[in-house]
């Protein structure tokens, strides 16, 4: 899935550019760090709606194609100056995680098992 | 022994502002070595985990990396508390760390198992009251 195809799926807002062009594979979303170190994916995108300093390092320790807080969540302006410096897009989208993340699996981005939508 | 580099960072105790960045710079380097994308990766999480667990848990420590043409190793030593109980502290979702640890997104319990799950050797041994002592080592190859 393209990274424009899921910025108009969460009727996202682009917070730090540019979005990445290549496909991404892969989602996680959790609030806690601590898991998704636990599932890293190639090309993955994250969503949290947890915005400080170590969603982004999370993020660049585990190449993260993309970070989405929901919620309609603003990280701070140091938050996502780390983002920038670290190559990493950065979107913004009113729905939940839950809601997030559902809209994602049901249009065919699989999570970190690798399972798709029967 | 053909050592590429060789390095030891301190991490102090409660140090949540620069948490991460011992394990950036490793990442840096290993890139800069040409080190495998996927080994990347699993020292990344691995070493992420254990700096993580240093500032959370310990009075203060270090990371030791060792990076040779076939492998990587990250010896970690810390000045204690030390561990009670090491299997009960190996279980995934078993943790001690405190509420506002938790909001910073950490101390779900994973640390010491993925540590384990991203080497290809792991090996911890504490002593409480004197401290922990972990070894990991990742095959390039």
């Amino acid at each position: 899935m393209k990274a424009t195809e899921i910025q108009a799926l969460l009727n996202a807002t682009v917070l730090v550019g540019p979005l990445p062009e290549e496909e991404i594979l892969t989602a996680c979303g959790s609030d806690m760090m601590s898991d998704v170190l636990a599932f890293p994916k190639d090309r993955m995108v994250l969503l949290t709606g947890l915005t400080n300093p170590h969603t982004v390092r999370t993020a660049e320790l585990l190449d993260v194609m993309m970070i989405i807080f929901v919620r309609g969540k603003l990280p701070s302006e140091e938050v996502l100056n780390m983002a920038e410096d670290a190559g990493i897009a950065v979107v913004m989208t009113e729905y939940t995680l839950y809601d997030a993340c559902g809209r994602l699996y049901a249009a065919g981005l699989p999570g970190g098992t690798g399972r798709r939508k029967p | 022994m053909n050592e590429l580099l060789h390095e030891v960072y301190p991490v102090e105790k409660g140090a949540f502002e620069t948490a991460g960045e011992v394990s950036g710079t490793i990442k840096r380097m290993l890139r800069k070595l040409g080190v495998p994308s996927q080994v990347i990766r699993r020292v990344s999480v691995a070493s992420y985990e254990v700096e993580l667990n240093l500032v959370i848990h310990s009075l203060g420590g270090q990371m030791e990396i060792t990076i040779e043409p076939e492998s990587v190793t990250l010896d970690v030593a810390d000045r204690g508390p030390g561990i009670p109980d090491l299997d009960l502290a190996m279980q995934e979702g078993w943790s001690t760390a405190s509420d506002e640890v938790r909001t910073l997104g950490f101390g779900a319990g994973m640390g010491l198992p993925n540590m384990k799950r991203n080497a290809d050797e792991f090996d911890i041994r504490s002593q409480v009251g004197v401290g922990t002592n972990i070894h990991m080592k990742f095959f390039c190859v």
